[in-house]
This record gives C-alpha cells, structure tokens and sequence, in this order.
C-alpha cells in the first residue's frame, strides 16, 4: 500500500519537475486517453458482464459528486451525509422543468437546476451552519430523508413514486462516427459494425453521455483548483483547522462554511441533472440515504482534501462491482471488507493530501531523531 | 542588531539548556529574528496619540462566578501595556471580552472611541484588534506561510467571484499578502521555515509564528496571551527585545505575562488584577513597590494583616 503511494506521489513529483510543454503534451494525452477509454475498450479494464460505456459514465458521474463532496467535507470539514438530497433536487428539478411541467431544453435546465441546489444548499446552511461536528452530521442525514420522502408524497409536483419519465437528452450533433476497438487477447482490430455517433445522445449508446460527464468534471476541476489556491480555500483550510481561531485571525468562518456548503450543493445539483438526463426516467428510489454513504465513503476513501484521490475512489467504488459483477452477492460482502481494511490501514485515506503526507514523514523523522537522542 | 548584547550572553546559555533537556529541535542558529525589517502599515502606526481602547467597568458573570468585576483601564496609542495577576486573576478573560469571543455583562469595551458592542470575533479583529493564544492555536495542518496569510487576509476582500475568474483584485491581493508574510517571517526569523507545517515546527517558532500571523492582520492594538509561557529566563529574555521592536515600529502592544520580574523590564505601564478586580495600576516602579500588588503575588500573613 505504501509502494503504491509512494509510487503515485513520485509520478506527482516527477510531473512536476518536467518542463511546462511536456506538462502541457503529457496532460492532454492523459486527457484524450480517458475520452477514448470506451472506444478502446482495454482489456483487463473493460467490463464484460455490463456495458462499459455506462460504467464509465457513472464512473465520471461520481467523480463530479466526489468533487463536489470533497469541498464540503475535505476543504471545509463540515460532515454531510445528505449529500444525495441535493443530487436528488438537482435531478427532480430537470425532470419537472423538461418533462412533467415544461418543456425547457436542457441546457437552460441544468443552471436552473443548479441554482436551485444552490439556493436549498443556503436554505439548510444558514440555520445549521451554527452546530458543529456530530450535530451537523445529524441534520444534513435528516435533510437527505426529508427530500427524498417530499418527492414521494408530493405527486402533484413529482409524479410520487412513479416519478417523471421523458427527461429531455441534450442536443445531438450529429457528425460522424467513431468505431470501437475489439480486443483478439492483446491485439487491437477495429470493429467497423461498432460505432458510437459523435455526438449522438441516445438511450442506446452511453458513451456520448460519459464525455458530457467527463467535460464537467474537467471544468469543475479547473474551478475547483481555482477555489482552493486562493483566499477562500485558505479560509476553508483555517476554519477546518481551528475555527475559533480562524475566526479571531479575521475569517468570517460561517460566511466561508456557507459559501462551501452552497457550492457542493450546486455541483451535487450538477451531478444529479446529469444523471436524470442520462436515465430520462427518475423516481425516489434513486436516491435513497446509501447513496450519501457511497459518497461520503468515496471522499474518505480517497483521501479528503485531496482532489484527485476523490476521483480515483469515486472511480473505483463505481467500476469495481461491475467489474466483479460475477461474484454476484458476495462483492457487497468483499466490498465492506475493503472498506473496513481501508479504514484500519489506512485511515487517512488512497491519497491522502500532500500536506499530511509531508507531515507525517517530518513526524516520523522527529522520532527518529529524538530516538536516536534517547540512544546517547 | 539591536539585540546583539543579550543575544550573544543568552545563545551560550540556551545551548547548554538543550543539551541538557535532549531536544532535537534546535537548529536555532540561523533563525534569529532579523528586527530591521520594516514591519510598519502606515495605517496602523501613524495613529494619533491617546487612548486607543478602554475598558469601561467592565463585569462578566458566569453564572455564579464573576470572572470580573467592574474592571476599567485604557491602553494609549503605541505603549506596551502590561497586564499582570496570579493565576485564574481574569487576565484571559479579559482578553476574550476586548476581543469578542465573550460579551461583557455590563459595561463596555471603546476602541478607537467606539464601542464594540455585539460586532462578531472577525470585524473587531478587523477593526484592529489581534491577538494570540496561552495555549497556541495554530493551523498546524497549514505551513507556516499560509499561517500567516490567513492572518494578512483579514484585510482582503477576495471572494468567490475574483477567485474563480482570477481578477486582478485576487492577483494584487495575494501579492500584497506574500510579501507582508515574508515580511514578518523575517522579521521573526521564521524565514526558512516558511514551508514547513506549523506542527513540526519547534515549540518557540511556533509561539513566534503566532505573533507574525496576528500582525499580519495589521492590528492597531496586539495582543499578547503569555507570549513566553515555557520559555527558559533566556528565551523570555529575547522575546521581550523583540516585542519591544514591534512597539518601536509603532505597534500598540497589550501584554499578559505571569513573570513580574519579566514584565517590569518591557512594560511602559502595567495593569494588575487579582480575583477579577483591577488592584493597581501605574509605571512599573510604583506597581513594584504597592503593598497590595505584593500581598497578591506572596500573599500576606494571617497575622501581619
């Protein structure tokens, strides 16, 4: 486990020390591989008993809500466990508007989705902002109930249990098509009977929908970096850290706890929009209080704070069952157990922060050092 | 360098203590505080003369206990102003009421002329008032550069907006924020440790860290929670010098310290409490020689009294 670290942190290094052209070359490499992943259809990677395009879609899905999460939890350390509540508006709210009382094309549904999570985000903030710690995990765990029990009794608005079908696709653009790869053991033929339309979307072929996915997460990651080097993520940082102190150092602390809980609520809204337009057909069952765990299990899992290690938690927790789809049952079993032994070998998660990563080796130095100080 | 006299006196004796007490962490040599960097804000230590903030009988309660009972002084612009009692005197206290984190019951903190009334622990930290801590409260997942610049944020106004479009407020910002924080690590003689996390660092850098975050708030008034709280004599000894070229580059200083022979040294004015009650209050040599000052710190005979 720690090979695997330290072998992941020193491609980091090494990443970084490359001049800026190659950093530049080798990104968008990295970037054109992850688009093509479904076309290529890797061996070893792909997944046979379900369709890889689907799985990768929510792969990239899950990532925006990891992302989204890690702010909340990993930036500003406030623990939610209602997070689906805010997915299931930003779903439902697509479904109304394009579906079941509108007609409103997607594109234009999607921001009103997401300023609507925003707002509900400010709305459950501002009173529960004021508790800290165990209490703010009650609340937001009452929150995600609360939402999903309103889409069921509200059937006027949300079709009750039967939810809302018909969700509106985004515009297609239909230019030409990309064949698929087919794998003869390790040699590649392309399979001309196998394309995906670029850019079709359609219930038949998810892959249009997963490089919608993984566009957003592109551009939330550049935003997201964005916010975190700079005053508002130190702000996060410092109020996570001590918040009293934070706050006698001049950090309005319940501004910046808002401020970071409206945006993870915004980019859950994000997340679940993408998702009813992909399913065109929702219901509350969808967004059931398992869901808020496997979220808060992927931002812990990756290492909170730690913007990459969310995505390949996210990732993994979402690829991994398909991919041990035979095992049937007995990968809930195995998946329980990775997560326990993730959380007693390592508790501070895949990738953990650089940061804790420095402090800790530096706190490991200090005991040698006072060790060998002992000695003499 | 001003301090070159007891610089060099106390390094020969600190080196001993170490050696003594088997702490590794002292690579101390080259991290001495370099007091002539200008550390002044034109805005913070060009105020006109008098008094900057007064406690106007001021008595908080908690339940039972009063912590303190109607206890007034003032602070005049650009002194050191010593704030001295035995333990559990209310001295703390009386920080937490200047610096908001806890409303007085009756009476009322006036600083710069205005009371502070009900303004929350981050607009009076930016009105002017900094402060640090008896027992540190660092960000010590943080280095101590970014320490710093959260404190230099106080002044800053960058939100969402300017951060994710990166407008030139957000770019002036943080460059006005990195130089006032290398600026006060130097001053402290932190410069070298900038990237380190605040929690490794050793335990008198991280007591001085605390001090170049509260200024990089650019307060009026600083306030100092027993700066030298498990320092040996030599250490204090320096500190002292180097609160004392704050106040010489204009800051107003308050200072709570438990060592009365320490505070004498550094101190313009000093104010003693003693079970919540202000006892005396006056230039250290009146403050040495008052009977009940005495009293409170040996405590009387039975007999005697």
């Amino acid at each position: 486990m720690n090979a695997v670290r330290n072998f992941l942190h020193g491609v980091g290094d090494r990443f970084r020390a490359l001049p800026r052209w190659a950093k530049i070359v080798l990104a968008i490499a990295a970037a054109v591989f992850v688009y093509l992943l479904p076309i290529i259809n890797p061996p070893l990677i792909t997944t046979t008993d379900s369709d890889f395009g689907a799985v990768l879609f929510l792969c990239a899905l899950y990532a925006l809500v990891a992302i989204g999460l890690n702010i909340v939890i990993g930036y500003a350390g406030l623990l939610d466990l209602g997070y689906i509540g805010f997915f299931a508006i930003g779903a439902f709210t697509v479904g109304i508007l394009g579906s079941a009382h509108g007609n409103i094309p997607l594109l234009l549904c999607i921001p009103i989705a997401m300023a609507v999570t925003l707002f509900s985000g400010i709305v459950l903030g501002a009173p529960t902002l004021r508790v800290r710690g165990d209490y703010l995990a009650i609340v937001t765990l009452g929150f995600g109930e609360i939402v999903r029990l309103v889409l069921v009794n509200a059937d006027g608005l949300t079709g009750g249990s039967r939810g809302i079908s018909n969700i509106p696709t985004p515009p297609s653009l239909d230019l030409f098509g990309v064949p698929h790869l087919v794998w003869d053991g390790f040699v590649a033929k392309v399979d001309l009977s196998n394309q995906t339309r670029f850019i079709q979307f359609s219930v038949t072929d998810s892959i249009p929908y997963y490089w919608l996915a993984l566009t957003l997460v592109f551009i939330v990651l550049f935003l997201d970096w964005r916010m975190q080097n700079s005053r508002v993520g130190r702000a996060w940082e410092a109020t996570r850290e001590d918040e009293d102190a934070a706050e006698l150092m001049g950090v309005p602390t319940f501004r910046f706890k808002l401020l970071a809980f409206a945006t993870g609520a915004a980019i859950g809204g994000l997340s679940g929009a993408l998702f009813a337009t992909k399913q065109q057909f929702i219901n509350p069952d969808n967004f059931t209080i398992l869901y808020s765990v496997l979220f808060v299990a992927m931002v812990v899992v990756g290492g909170q704070g730690n913007r990459w290690g969310v995505i390949l938690a996210a990732a993994l927790l979402t690829w991994a069952p398909e991919k041990f789809r035979f095992l049937s049952d007995a990968r809930f079993l195995l998946f329980g157990l990775v997560l326990m032994a993730l959380a007693i070998f390592r508790p501070q998660g895949l990738l953990p922060p650089r940061r804790s990563v420095r402090a800790k080796r530096a706190d490991e130095e200090t005991e040698v050092l006072e060790e060998g100080a002992a000695h003499v | 360098m001003s301090d070159t006299k007891a610089g060099a006196s106390s390094a020969d004796e600190t080196r001993g203590a170490r050696v003594d007490d088997d702490t590794p962490l002292s690579p101390d040599e080259d991290a001495r505080p370099d007091t002539s960097v200008d550390i002044s804000v034109d805005a913070v230590t060009d105020l006109p003369k008098g008094k900057m903030l007064e406690v106007d009988d001021v008595t908080l309660r908690f339940g039972g206990v009063t912590a303190l009972d109607g206890v007034s002084f003032h602070i005049n612009t650009g002194e050191i102003l010593g704030l001295i009692g035995p333990n559990g005197a209310g001295k703390t206290t009386c920080f937490n009421v200047m610096t908001g984190v806890y409303q007085p019951t009756s009476g009322d903190v006036k600083f710069m002329g205005e009371a502070l009334g009900k303004r929350k622990k981050f607009q009076i930290t930016k009105l002017g008032i900094a402060r640090t801590f008896q027992n540190i409260r660092l960000f010590h997942n943080m280095t101590a550069l970014e320490n710093v610049l959260v404190g230099a944020d106080a002044h800053h106004s960058t939100g969402m907006g300017s951060a994710l479009l990166r407008l030139p407020k957000h770019h002036s910002e943080e460059r006005e924020g990195m130089d006032r924080a290398y600026e006060l690590l130097k001053f402290m003689g932190l410069e070298k440790r900038a990237d380190e996390l605040a929690r490794n660092l050793p335990y008198g850098d991280q007591r001085r860290l605390e001090i170049a975050r509260a200024l990089a708030t650019n307060p009026k008034l600083l306030c100092l929670d027993e700066p030298a709280a498990g320092f040996n004599p030599a250490e204090k000894a320096r500190l002292m010098e180097l609160i004392r070229s704050i106040r010489d580059q204009g800051y107003t200083v308050l200072l709570i310290e438990h060592d009365m022979k320490l505070v004498m040294g550094v101190t313009d004015r000093i104010v003693v409490l003693e079970f919540g009650k202000k006892i005396a209050e006056g230039v250290p040599a009146e403050i040495q020689d008052n009977p009940a000052v005495i009293a409170a710190y040996l405590g009387v005979d039975e007999d005697a009294s």
